[in-house]
């Protein structure tokens, strides 16, 4: 009988400490480290669809609480599921009222209208665009994650997206 | 022989891999037949994954038999041979076999009949003479690449740094229905190993060994008797248990040596090369009598064949040739397969050139094959993971396919399915878990490439943010305060001087 509950005694401290690693998952290396390994399932788009300046700070509203983990268009189902292991809840599907998740696209602009005045280099969240005032810009198609933002201030309406790996 | 012997000439049965009804005795009653020459040949320029070759000849032009007629992209190395004389028609796209319906750029040569040899179509010289370089420069310019169906370039195989103490010819041919590599050796053993011993020297190797199946009595003896004449000490045969896949290429390693191909590695990260049977022929054949790769055998069987059998088919000539050479088909409406039923893929129709991969036009009648069935759940039997040669958890893989979970996939090393089918075969709900694999094999790559493009999107983003930061700080400090003050008063201090000092001007 006493070796039994000693047993379960263990046991269930073996499961306590297995929960308080789980636990610590997330916490034990600090907040930083922690909106780090939210961020690493984003796609870096850095669109600013999730109603966030960029994916990180996206993160850290997921962390403290601020956000559901529904919102990334770009990254669609799959990084929600990811989203919802990392952090141990039920996923859900995409908040459509942030956008649609579409195939992959990439920004091209028309390089014979361009008039070369730097807006949309300015813009530009991870530097697709090379260009430098009153020369022709392009976008380098590799760098771009399609993330819509150099279309706006782009005063000639140069810049279309296409799908990614159609051509150049 | 002193030292202990690198491989086991007869390695036990091995426990994972599946009992398969062999179906090879349908194709071995009759000798090798010759296919009549293609009145046209289709030989297409895409030579393998990212490899492609270049036409060195344009439509009009006359080839003779054996002619270099391309080279590669990448390198001016001649790597495609005319497989018959004429006039070349076309370079134009044109259909190959592959998964789904494929088109590739193809050279395209009407025959004239008369199958004239090139003048350059002679032998080299004796090959245990020349250096192992230039023995790798000839058989890449010969085109031959391997012929057990990963058509991988066999010189390049035979290059390379690291060192190679075992080269195993693969005579171990473990998929249902096909017997070309068993039918060479029984009728060209002398051949084969001919081709060993010149691959060999090519290697800087001295043991080789053929690896026959137990199921190839008659294949085991014609090798036998080739090396009793032969006396070539390097030369040995091995027999593994006929069990598939015992023929794979890890699996062969292993059963043979006990040596395990690192997940992602080649046989020759731990000092081994693995060549076909008919690839050691076909070098064989080109030192001896100057012929490029421009032929090769293909099994042509199942049940909607006429009379199945081995036929020698000249590269680029249409499938439908080589039905006919089998005596035509017994019945419409059958299901063409290009290689075994295990890892085959369905063809589209006989229109479809011969290539270096195909080893067997699998021509099966209706019903022949187990044809997809609904699945049932999986009862957690665990039959999978125990045929399973790559010793994974075909179960737990198909449970993380399902999900989508792209780590956990990688914990259960899916990259390391070969898609052998033997969970399919064995699955007593008759799950089909191998095309799940494949496909979410691609799924996975596609993944870890977006995740390599997103890691360097965040550092960009994050250096521009930075850039930015620094930016708005030297903005919002403004010119530092001092400097120009510091300027200005030592400027007056100066033209102060130059007034009292009075030598102004
Ligand atoms: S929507 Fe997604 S990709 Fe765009 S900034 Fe937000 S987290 Fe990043
Ligand atoms: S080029 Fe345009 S669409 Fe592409 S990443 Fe830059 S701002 Fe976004
Ligand atoms: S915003 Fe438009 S016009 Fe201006 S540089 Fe960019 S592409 Fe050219
Ligand atoms: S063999 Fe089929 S039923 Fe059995 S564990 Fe594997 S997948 Fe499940
Ligand atoms: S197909 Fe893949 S998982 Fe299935 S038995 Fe073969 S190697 Fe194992």
């Amino acid at each position: 009988m006493i070796e039994a509950v000693l047993v379960m005694a263990g046991l269930a401290l073996l499961i306590g400490t297995g929960l308080l690693v789980t636990g610590a998952r997330l916490g034990a290396t600090g907040a930083d480290a922690a909106v780090d390994r939210i961020n690493q399932l984003l796609p870096q788009s850095q669109c600013a669809q999730c109603g966030y300046p960029g994916c990180r700070p996206y993160a850290a509203a997921i962390l403290r609480d601020e956000a559901p983990i529904n919102r990334c268009a770009p990254g669609g189902d799959p990084t929600i599921a990811a989203l919802a292991r990392l952090l141990q809840r039920s996923p859900q599907p995409l908040d459509t009222d942030y956008g649609t998740h579409q195939p992959a696209r990439v920004a091209v602009i028309d390089e014979a209208l361009c008039i070369g005045c730097a807006r949309c280099l300015e813009v530009c969240p991870v530097d697709a665009i090379v260009g430098a005032p009153r020369f022709m810009h392009t976008v380098l198609a590799a760098q771009c994650t399609g993330c819509e933002l150099c279309l706006p201030p782009c005063p000639v309406d140069c810049i279309t997206l296409e799908p990614a790996g159609a051509d150049t | 022989m002193n030292q202990p012997l690198l491989y086991n000439r007869q390695p036990p049965r091995p426990a994972w891999g599946v009992r398969v009804d062999p179906r090879k005795t349908l194709s071995t009653s009759e000798p090798i037949v010759a296919a009549p020459l293609p009145t046209q040949v289709q030989l297409p320029l895409e030579l393998g994954p990212e490899r492609r070759a270049q036409a060195v000849v344009a439509p009009g032009d006359y080839v003779y038999t054996g002619q270099p007629v391309a080279r590669l992209e990448t390198g001016a190395r001649n790597v495609v041979c005319a497989s018959i004389s004429g006039r070349v028609a076309a370079i134009r796209p044109g259909p190959i076999p592959g998964p789904g319906p494929r088109v590739a750029e193809c050279i395209v040569i009407d025959s004239d009949g008369q199958d004239r040899r090139h003048a350059d179509c002679v032998p080299a010289g004796d090959p245990a003479r020349l250096a192992a370089a230039r023995l790798r420069e000839l058989i890449a310019q010969a085109g031959i690449v391997g012929l057990g169906g990963a058509v991988f370039p066999t010189a390049d195989k035979l290059g390379g740094s690291q060192p190679v103490d075992l080269l195993i010819v693969n005579g171990a041919e473990c998929e249902p229905y096909i017997s070309c590599d068993e039918m060479l050796m029984r009728e060209r053993a002398a051949q084969v190993l001919d081709g060993a011993r010149i691959m060999l020297r090519a290697l800087g190797c001295d043991r080789a060994v053929v690896a026959v199946e137990s199921d190839m009595p008659a294949a085991r003896l014609a090798l036998r008797a080739a090396l009793d004449a032969d006396r070539d000490p390097r030369l040995d045969i091995a027999e593994v248990t006929a069990k598939y896949p015992a023929g794979g290429e890890r699996q062969l390693v292993e059963l043979l040596t006990g040596r395990e191909v690192p997940a992602g590695g080649l046989p020759r990260d731990v000092g081994i090369v693995c060549q076909n049977v008919a690839t050691a022929a076909a070098v064989s054949e080109l030192f001896r009598t100057g012929c490029p790769l421009i032929s090769r055998i293909v099994t042509v069987t199942g049940g909607g064949i006429l009379n199945p059998v081995n036929v020698e088919a000249r590269l680029g000539a249409p499938l439908a040739d080589l039905v006919a050479a089998a005596g035509g088909y017994t019945t419409t409406n059958c299901d063409l397969v290009m290689g075994g039923p295990m890892m085959g893929m369905a063809l589209a129709g006989d229109r479809l050139p011969v290539t270096e991969a195909t080893n067997c036009l699998l021509v099966a009648a209706p019903g022949e094959l187990s044809d997809a069935q609904p699945g049932y759940p999986c009862i957690r039997c665990a039959e999978c993971s125990r045929v399973c040669p790559a010793r994974l958890l075909p179960q737990e893989l198909l449970v993380a396919c399902d999900t989508q979970d792209p780590d956990r996939l990688e914990q259960l090393h899916l990259d390391a399915c070969i898609e052998c089918g033997c969970c399919d075969y064995v699955c007593p709900s008759r799950l089909t878990l191998t095309p799940v694999f494949a496909q979410a094999k691609i799924r996975q790559r596609a993944h870890r490439e977006q995740q390599r493009q997103a890691r360097l999107a965040q550092q960009r983003s994050e250096a521009r943010n930075a850039r930015l930061a620094a930016a708005e700080k030297r903005y919002a400090d403004g010119p530092a305060p001092d400097a120009g003050e510091a300027a200005l008063t030592d400027l007056l201090a100066r033209v102060e001087q130059r007034d009292e000092r009075g030598d102004g001007g």
